[in-house]
């Protein structure tokens, strides 16, 4: 069993799991960090593709390595991004909850929780 | 079986081990521990997988800024967590696992049956390595070969930025982000954040410029120099710059700014957008990284302090 088809196996793992965080967990910290677990996943495999791609005295291709840098840093923005809308609806609302019926019931009692 | 083939096989096992725990814990601090450990094992992986430089890269953001942020975020939320703790319903968790499991299988399947050989561009990009004078083959794919997707990248932490600062309040707008923070001026923070950040900036830098013929390049020492200036913040030696600063908003455009400039003069003076002279391609990479190391540096810190909470006189 060759280093690409280890982790090539952990990356779809790491996909699918996020997949799932992503959906199950009704908190939405822990969906922002699902999502990048999944997005985590789908860069190794970007990595796998350019392992496999190893030529010209490189051990990996660098055009895919080059495109996963961009997505590392596309991927910070977006969950810098996303966790600043959370502090701001937590300031707010006072909960982070995304069930509607949850959130109308925490506005209409002023005492808080 | 070789003992580097055992190595990868425990790593993998030690990583999908920590993406379990990330994802079923119920605590999310922990979560976010288990996350930030994870992160810094994936960099392992890459450098197995012989990607150094995704590999600095996946450890300064994976490990380190990341991290800081989601810890940051798990503190201030942990008094929510208790009133969150109605999941969905069964039947939902269950087609859920059915379908990520269906797609891990599907994403399994098509690692085992890639096609051999596999197709690569590696020999093109060897090809055209003379063009720019620089011999890191990721810099030159990120800084002329693929140049469009890096300038918009830079673009990209732009948009987050503007976007963070629109959620301040009416009477923070234009302030300064995040908490004022206190620390014991004798602490270790405080000795740590007089201590490192020389030696700090010197490594940011650094890497900045073996990058153009190693591992290395503007956003992993971008990533360096973001850490040191936030470690002088948190021990409380110096304050977040109020957003309505105009020279911290001449810094956050000057990167993309500069990489945008050099591009319309190629679409002027060359064959096309984004064409450097061969003459001077080295020189105009290597000031469009300078410039991208201080906006990156800028903009990660940023990014991390948050949406402005205080007015700028407090």
């Amino acid at each position: 069993m060759s280093a690409v088809t280890v982790f090539g196996l952990c990356a779809a793992a790491a996909v699918g799991l996020g997949l799932y965080g992503l959906i199950a967990n009704p908190q939405p910290l822990r969906k922002i960090i699902a999502f990048n677990l999944l997005g985590s996943g789908v860069f190794l495999m970007f990595g796998i593709v350019g392992r496999r791609g190893a030529a010209a005295g490189f051990g990996n291709d660098p055009v895919p390595q080059a495109l996963v840098i961009t997505g590392v840093v596309v991927a910070f923005s977006a969950t810098a991004l996303a966790i600043a809308l959370l502090l701001r609806l937590f300031q707010i609302a006072g909960s982070t909850t995304l069930n509607s019926r949850a959130a109308a019931s925490a506005r209409s009692d002023p005492s808080g929780h | 079986m070789n003992i580097a083939t055992v190595f990868e096989i425990a790593l993998a096992a030690v990583v999908l081990g920590l993406a379990i725990w990330t994802i079923a814990v119920p605590d999310t601090y922990s979560a976010t521990v288990g996350f930030i450990a994870y992160g810094l094992l994936v960099a392992l992986i890459w450098v197995r997988l012989d990607a150094v430089d995704v590999a600095l890269t996946e450890a300064a953001i994976g490990g380190g800024l990341g991290g800081v942020l989601l810890l940051g975020a798990a503190a201030r939320l942990r008094d929510t967590e208790a009133m969150t703790t109605e999941g969905p319903s069964l039947i939902v968790r269950l087609s859920a696992a059915i379908l990520s499991a269906s797609i891990a299988a599907a994403l399994a399947v098509t690692i085992l049956l890639l096609p051999d050989p596999a197709p690569t561009l590696a020999p093109a990009v060897v090809a055209n390595a003379g063009a720019t004078g620089m011999t890191n083959p990721v810099t030159n794919v990120l800084m002329a070969f693929r140049g469009m997707d890096t300038m918009l990248e830079k673009v990209v932490l732009l948009l987050a930025i503007v976007g963070v600062w629109s959620l301040a309040s009416d009477q923070a707008w234009g302030g300064r982000p995040g908490p004022r923070h206190q620390a014991d001026p004798n602490g270790v923070l405080a000795f740590l954040a007089r201590l490192l950040p020389p030696a700090g900036i010197v490594v940011g830098i650094y890497i900045l410029w073996t990058g153009a013929d190693h591992p290395g390049g503007a956003f992993q020492g971008g990533a360096v120099l973001a850490s040191m200036w936030l470690l002088v913040i948190m021990a409380g030696l110096v304050d977040t710059p109020p957003v309505r600063s105009r020279w911290l908003r001449l810094i956050l455009v000057a990167g993309p700014g500069l990489f945008l400039a050099v591009g319309l003069g190629g679409l002027c003076f060359g064959s096309a957008f984004l064409a450097y002279p061969v003459a001077f391609a080295k020189p105009l990479i290597l000031s469009i990284e300078v410039a991208m190391l201080l906006t990156i540096a800028t903009t990660l810190g940023l990014l991390l302090a948050g949406a402005p909470e205080r007015s700028a006189e407090r």
